[in-house]
């Protein structure tokens, strides 16, 4: 799918990062065209805050126990209630979303670098290279991502930066076809070959016409990525293998010790899937409408 | 059709290879004192018994004969034993496997029954407030963690109704109902969570196929609805249905981890985590290799169905 004869398809593309107009200008067509995209990105914008500011919003220490006031239903004092430790739920939901959103940029964004290499190389040396490069790729994306997580992680040991780099290393390699596709279209457009024709060195083609060209593919594909991130990190810190504990994850705080309580405080069980389900959701939406206004011919595909 | 199942065949050997070389690389990364902690967890701390597990793991020589060695036990079916139980790996394997497909199977018959009617509905209705009602769950159902949903379905009822699902594992041949009790329940959630992507690609292929010319000459020549659409637009707009179905192999093995933990069925997920935790490596090693294998096989089994779906493959 990705393979069809790709062109960029909005002049503004390359400039997207760069100037602002051209960002206000994206935005209010995102709003106009793509009402439910803009709620969703508007949603996980504050998920991000929150997130960003979650040392200033938490009420109490995220890590402060206080056996008085353990597993009260929510209340003024404690909104979203107080686990078995007595510790403000609130507090770890917000903490957690920091946690959330730090290891989904980074891992995001690492994935979107090793794509994107991977991809442009694969892509635009073809022959050999590529044939070894994407026998490598199937095999890697044979394993079932869980699996290769768990077993990855249990040999690196849990911990913030492996849970990144891993997470990276594992969406980077799946979502490097995407890009190989697109690069595979771009270079059979006129402006590549009359780069080449009048002797353009090999990474001055791949920096100033390779990449700038498959930029819009790329964005998407960090948007899609991070809810992928997201949902993953918090089943890897579900069953233990994510952010060791006491770090508040959303993971981890519907599983282990937390869990017997659930039945005596079901509020327990509720915050956290529920703002995993909110952020993912928004990110989806937001991904989806974006992929629709930047890339047409992506649409259908992950 | 023989030629061309051997073709396939031979065509998954580079690809096994490829897995292999993964498995093996990732077991080397394993650090020296890793060996140290599982003999402190065994409590035989002695330096025999650390040679002994350099020599189990195969650290003692140079890493080709490592791999060679390895690959050659692997492909007669020794997986090696366990560190912590010193059962046989294969054993291990074999016992669990069958209760890991059993789920997966189950799994994929509710996502089945529930996506594609609703696909093929949706896409017969397209646009009316029943499409955009299906199309909104699956989006959601999309974003809903599936250790969640387990998470509720274990705490609410047994809040609400002191209702909660069988928890005890039972073999089927023992006494399949309180088999199937035990199963349905976790089946149930990961056939859900399948389903909404392959709603989405029903509805899709649905719509794509509704357009075509044959289907306009069907419906002149008087087809009923019902008939045009089971045998004439379905059976063609199934075809890249299964291979999600394939694609979606390795959700359905990942997704068979998290719920086997929380409802406690004994299969390849569950024993794979006890290993992970208990550093039990050549198990994991051994799962590691057959849930890359078993998804290779599941896509080769995708990739023959077409010849029964579409015919034109067949005579390829």
């Amino acid at each position: 799918m990705s393979e069809a004869v790709y062109t960029p398809v909005t002049a503004s593309s390359s400039s997207f990062g760069g100037s602002r107009p051209a960002l206000v200008a994206f935005t209010i067509r995102l709003v106009r065209e793509k009402p439910l995209g803009a709620v969703g990105g508007a949603v996980f914008l504050v998920f991000l805050l929150c997130g960003i500011f979650a040392d200033f919003l938490a009420p109490y220490g995220v890590n402060e126990t206080n056996m008085a006031v353990r597993l009260q239903a929510p209340s003024w004092d404690f909104p979203l209630g107080t686990d078995h430790l007595g510790r403000d739920v609130l507090s770890r939901i917000l903490m957690g979303a920091q946690l959330s959103m730090i290891v989904a940029f980074l891992a995001a964004g690492l994935a979107t670098v090793v794509s994107l290499t991977i991809g442009v190389v694969s892509g635009y040396f073809g022959g050999k290279t590529d044939m070894v490069v994407q026998r490598g790729v199937d095999a890697w994306m044979t394993f079932p991502d869980l699996v290769l997580l768990i077993v990855i992680i249990s040999v690196v040991g849990p911990g913030i930066v492996q849970i990144v780099v891993v997470l990276g290393l594992l969406y980077g390699i799946g979502g490097s076809r995407i890009v190989r596709g697109a690069v595979i279209s771009v270079k059979e457009n006129m402006y590549t070959h009359a780069a080449q024709s009048i002797g353009a060195r090999t990474w001055h083609i791949l920096i100033r016409h390779i990449v700038p060209n498959v930029m819009p593919v790329v964005i998407v594909l960090f948007t899609t990525r991070i809810g992928a991130v997201i949902l993953t990190e918090a089943g890897l810190s579900f069953l233990g293998l994510g952010v060791p504990p006491p770090a508040p994850t959303w993971g981890s705080m519907l599983s282990g010790t937390g869990r017997t309580y659930m039945y005596l405080g079901a509020w327990l069980a509720l915050a956290p899937g529920l703002c995993l389900t909110i952020v993912v959701y928004a990110i989806n939406v937001y991904g989806d409408a974006l992929r629709d206004l930047l890339d047409p011919r992506m649409r259908g595909s992950q | 059709m023989q030629a061309y199942i051997a073709r396939r065949l031979l065509a998954l050997v580079p690809t096994l290879l490829f897995v292999s070389l993964i498995v093996f690389v990732s077991m080397r990364l394993i650090p020296g004192d890793v060996i140290d902690l599982m003999l402190a967890q065994n409590d035989i701390a002695t330096g025999q018994d650390r040679a002994r597990i350099e020599a189990a793991l195969g650290l003692d020589q140079p890493v080709y004969v490592q791999y060679f060695a390895w690959l050659g036990s692997v492909a007669t079916g020794d997986f090696g034993r366990s560190l912590w139980s010193n059962v046989p790996v294969t054993e291990q394997l074999l016992a669990t496997m069958p209760i890991t497909f059993e789920l997966g199977f189950l799994a994929l018959i509710v996502a089945l029954t529930v996506a594609l009617p609703i696909g093929v509905y949706s896409a017969v209705r397209q646009d009316t407030a029943g499409d955009y009602i299906t199309r909104s769950f699956s989006l959601v159902m999309l974003a809903v963690p599936g250790f969640w949903l387990g998470t509720l379905v274990m705490v609410f009822p047994s809040v609400w109704w002191r209702w909660a699902p069988e928890l005890e594992y039972t073999p089927f041949l023992e006494d399949p109902i309180r088999n199937l009790k035990h199963l349905i329940v976790p089946a149930i959630l990961l056939g859900l969570s399948m389903s909404a992507v392959t709603m989405r690609m029903t509805r899709t292929m649905m719509l794509e196929v509704l357009r075509q010319d044959y289907i306009r000459t069907a419906r002149a020549k008087g087809v009923g609805e019902a008939l045009l659409i089971l045998r004439h637009a379905l059976r063609n707009g199934l075809i890249p249905v299964v291979t999600l179905i394939g694609l979606q192999a390795p959700l359905l093995i990942g997704g068979a981890v998290i719920f086997e933990q929380i409802f406690v069925v004994p299969g390849m997920g569950l024993l794979l985590l006890e290993a992970v935790f208990q550093r039990d490596y050549p198990v994991v090693s051994g799962v590691f290799l057959v849930a890359g294998a078993s998804i290779l096989l599941i896509n080769l089994l995708v990739d023959l169905s077409y010849g029964w779906l579409d015919p034109k493959v067949r005579h390829q």
